[in-house]
């Protein structure tokens, strides 16, 4: 379009004006929502004598919560209240995403392989889990497995180490002597070997053609080293087992029947989407870059190194990032069954003892939102880095 | 002297042991030793928990009664499922107005029956009242207060009535406002650009539960103190919000795959804006999503249950709230068989139709 003909137009239908009207109209709308939403909260607050203040985190807390990973008494401080609840709120999600990871990867490979019975009790496993509500499967297992479990006399034992009862599940626990610090090194210094391993098995191949097996040298190196320090240390681990003192269990690790419930549902209900995820990953892969792959003499380990693996998780890995995004959001849901996670004790008894809604929302919102980005943020950096380069 | 064939020989039949249910067995539950191994493992599996829970579910399980006596046996009691099946539907909507829930749904099922033949005229008409109108009408039907009607308060909706109101209505409010949003993402213009992205990712990055307890603690502080939002309608804004983010990246996606020529000829033809995304490249947008927006709506159905935690009775909530009953203690295992059942019903049902639907707009999009 010319000059000529752009100042022809009339301005209303000049389009950079119109977009400039559109934008102001937007700003318009989003300051007058805020200015609306503001103004009638101030009001709000005041009558209800509502003051806007982080104060009250200094104050004492004042109820108990179930289970903590850092000292916590009904004497701390809110601001103690919403460590406890962060840290929960992490250390289910972290362990629900390793379990569910394996359990999908399992599931998964099991729905792709040649054994029909396999595969369809994988595809059966996947359509039930996937379309039933979380919410019903975390109260199924709390309210339906967990509490009808028999009482702690008449625990469900396995081997004499591990129980199972109503008041959840007892596991051994290893508890350290002094010297295991010398196996904690062993260990750190034997990772500190596979990276080096890798650098060298990568030049002398490039020098020399030799390729080494790094996997496996690794692999010994990372078990073997602490295992042979574990021995000559004269085997400084000892394990607490549980055992039943009068009513209840002493000694061992203990899961609380809400932490149990909540990570079966949270891995039983991922694990059903990751196993989709990795199968479509699988089956990206056409078949002729296998057989391309094997009529260049590679072995079948190679194949899979080289060739299939790099190009399933480029479509694998972003959607079960977000499976382990949505993982960490869903353990929110442990506010149903009183697991004391970060909405149960900050957003839910926390707010009702001291009424600071605003607050107390406006900062788990952005605790859950500062997961999700940073994820997002590295799932961005590792597209970049692995999607196809084209034209 | 030859010793040639001069015929050809006939083709002899495969060896047994590859034909048949033999040849099948073979091939798919034994055909190396760990594969063996595998089938054996889990075919005792399966033996060790199918019967036993048919013999619960079915042979030993009570039909009929009315209280738990009836239930005496070890199996499951079903008679609890049937005593409180009213419950289940409808929530503590009154019994002599079920009628009025029951003519809002055999409204839409034609509606949306119809929605659905291929080529039928006035689709489009039909498709504006189901998605518009409809939901403004059966509002007043199930609330009544007007022509009559006795007024029930939404306190009372419940059951797996609410479940599919506030799935419905979800969807329906999402779904423009998810549009607007990917348009409002991808526009050249920064600030409504940026306004988008903001919200998107906000509603993207929190769980829903926050919303709802957002919606449910924060709202009345927002407004003005005279103004008294509806608790039903406070999580229908909840829903509606979180979901439309949903909708907007998977509509975002439809957008990015069209082709720049399709805008370019749009332009070429001097449509205006609206019009070019009306005409040109919505439609094909949306056809491409279609199962990502199926895909959506699902996981809209199975989050309306978390309503349960700001105290709304939709059907997990009236599971719940039987289970608590002193009469009928103890039938969990049923009450969540049941309830997981509809669940399953309805989700598994949407993720075949949206295969079907992915089929029938199969327009030579996908190579």
């Amino acid at each position: 379009m010319s000059n000529h003909q752009a100042s022809a137009t009339p301005w209303w239908l000049n389009q950079r004006i119109r977009g400039w009207i559109a934008q102001l109209l937007v700003i318009a709308f989003v300051a007058g929502f805020f200015t609306f939403v503001a103004y009638n909260t101030q009001v709000n607050m005041q009558a209800r004598g509502i003051s806007n203040s982080l104060s009250f985190f200094g104050q004492e807390a004042g109820f108990s919560v179930i289970q903590s990973l850092i000292p916590y008494s009904s004497s701390s401080t809110y601001g103690r209240v919403f460590l406890v609840g962060l840290l929960n709120t992490l250390f289910v999600s972290v362990i629900g995403i390793i379990f569910a990871s394996l359990l999908g990867l399992v599931i998964g490979i099991a729905r792709l392989s040649s054994n029909w019975l396999l595969a369809r009790l994988a595809g059966a496993f996947i359509e039930t889990f996937r379309n039933i509500p979380l919410l019903l499967q975390i109260f199924f297992f709390y309210f339906a497995v967990m509490q009808v479990l028999p009482t702690a006399r008449q625990s469900f034992d396995l081997g004499g180490l591990f129980f199972f009862n109503n008041r959840g599940v007892y596991l051994p626990r290893p508890v350290p002597e002094p010297a295991f610090w010398a196996v904690v090194i062993a260990f750190v210094v034997a990772i500190g070997g596979v990276i080096w391993l890798r650098r060298w098995a990568r030049r002398r191949q490039e020098e020399t053609g030799q390729p080494f097996p790094v996997f496996w040298g690794g692999f010994g190196l990372i078990i073997g080293l602490p295992l042979i320090v574990f021995f000559l240390a004269g085997m400084p681990l000892g394990w607490s087992v549980p055992q039943l003192r009068g009513f209840n269990f002493q000694g061992g690790l203990v899961a609380i029947p809400e932490f149990t419930a909540l990570l079966l549902a949270l891995t039983i209900y991922t694990a059903a989407s990751i196993a989709e995820i990795v199968r479509s990953g699988i089956l990206s892969v056409s078949h002729g870059q296998t057989e391309a792959a094997r009529s260049l003499g590679l072995p079948n380990q190679r194949v899979l190194q080289l060739v299939v693996l790099p190009q399933a998780l480029r479509v694998i890995i972003p959607p079960v990032t977000s499976q382990y995004l949505n993982l960490t959001k869903n353990s929110s849901l442990a506010t149903a069954i009183g697991y004391p996670d970060l909405v149960s004790v900050f957003a839910g008894t926390a707010l009702n003892q001291t009424g600071q809604a605003v607050v107390i929302i406006g900062i788990t919102m952005g605790v859950y939102l500062t997961i999700s980005l940073s994820i997002s943020l590295l799932m961005n950096v590792y597209n970049q880095r692995v999607r196809l380069v084209e034209r | 002297m030859a010793y040639v064939l001069k015929d050809n020989h006939p083709d002899l039949p495969p060896p047994r042991s590859e034909v048949g249910v033999v040849g099948w067995l073979r091939r798919n539950l034994f055909s190396t030793w760990y594969n063996s191994l595998f089938t054996l493992v889990t075919l005792y599996l399966l033996y060790r928990a199918i019967p036993p829970f048919i013999d619960w579910a079915l042979i030993q399980a009570h039909f009929s009664g009315t209280s738990r006596a009836s239930c005496t046996g070890g199996g499951a009691c079903w008679v609890f499922i049937g005593d409180r099946l009213p419950q289940f539907f409808y929530g503590f909507y009154p019994a002599a107005e079920q009628w009025r829930v029951n003519i809002g749904f055999a409204v839409i099922v034609p509606l949306l029956a119809y929605l659905h033949l291929p080529r039928a005229p006035g689709k489009l008409w039909v498709g504006v009242f189901t998605l518009f109108v409809y939901p403004i009408l059966a509002f007043f039907l199930f609330s009544g207060g007007l022509f009559g009607l006795t007024y029930v308060p939404t306190t009372q909706w419940g059951g797996l009535m609410l479940t599919l109101i506030l799935a419905f209505a979800g969807i329906v409010a999402a779904l423009p406002l998810g549009v607007l949003l990917a348009l409002g993402r991808r526009s050249k213009l920064p600030i409504l650009r940026s306004v988008s992205v903001v919200f998107i990712e906000v509603w993207r990055g929190v769980p829903l539960i926050t919303v709802l307890f957002m919606s449910s603690v924060l709202l009345p502080l927002f407004m003005p103190a005279h103004v008294e939002v509806d608790k039903l309608l406070r999580a229908l804004i909840a829903i509606a919000l979180f979901q439309s983010a949903y909708i907007a990246e998977v509509v975002r996606g439809g957008l990015q795959a069209i082709p720049k020529g399709q805008f370019e000829a749009a332009d070429a033809l001097g449509l205006s804006y609206p019009k070019s995304m009306a005409l040109i490249v919505m439609p094909q947008a949306l056809k491409i999503v279609i199962p990502g927006i199926i895909v959506t709506f699902i996981e809209l159905f199975k989050d309306t249950s978390l309503v349960v935690i700001i105290g709304l009775m939709d059907l997990l909530g009236i599971t719940q709230a039987a289970l608590n009953d002193p009469k009928w203690l103890g039938f969990a295992i049923e009450g969540y068989l049941f309830a997981g059942l509809i669940y399953w019903i309805f989700c598994f049902g949407l993720s075949r139709y949206g295969l079907f639907l992915e089929n029938r707009f199969h327009t030579g999009h996908r190579r």
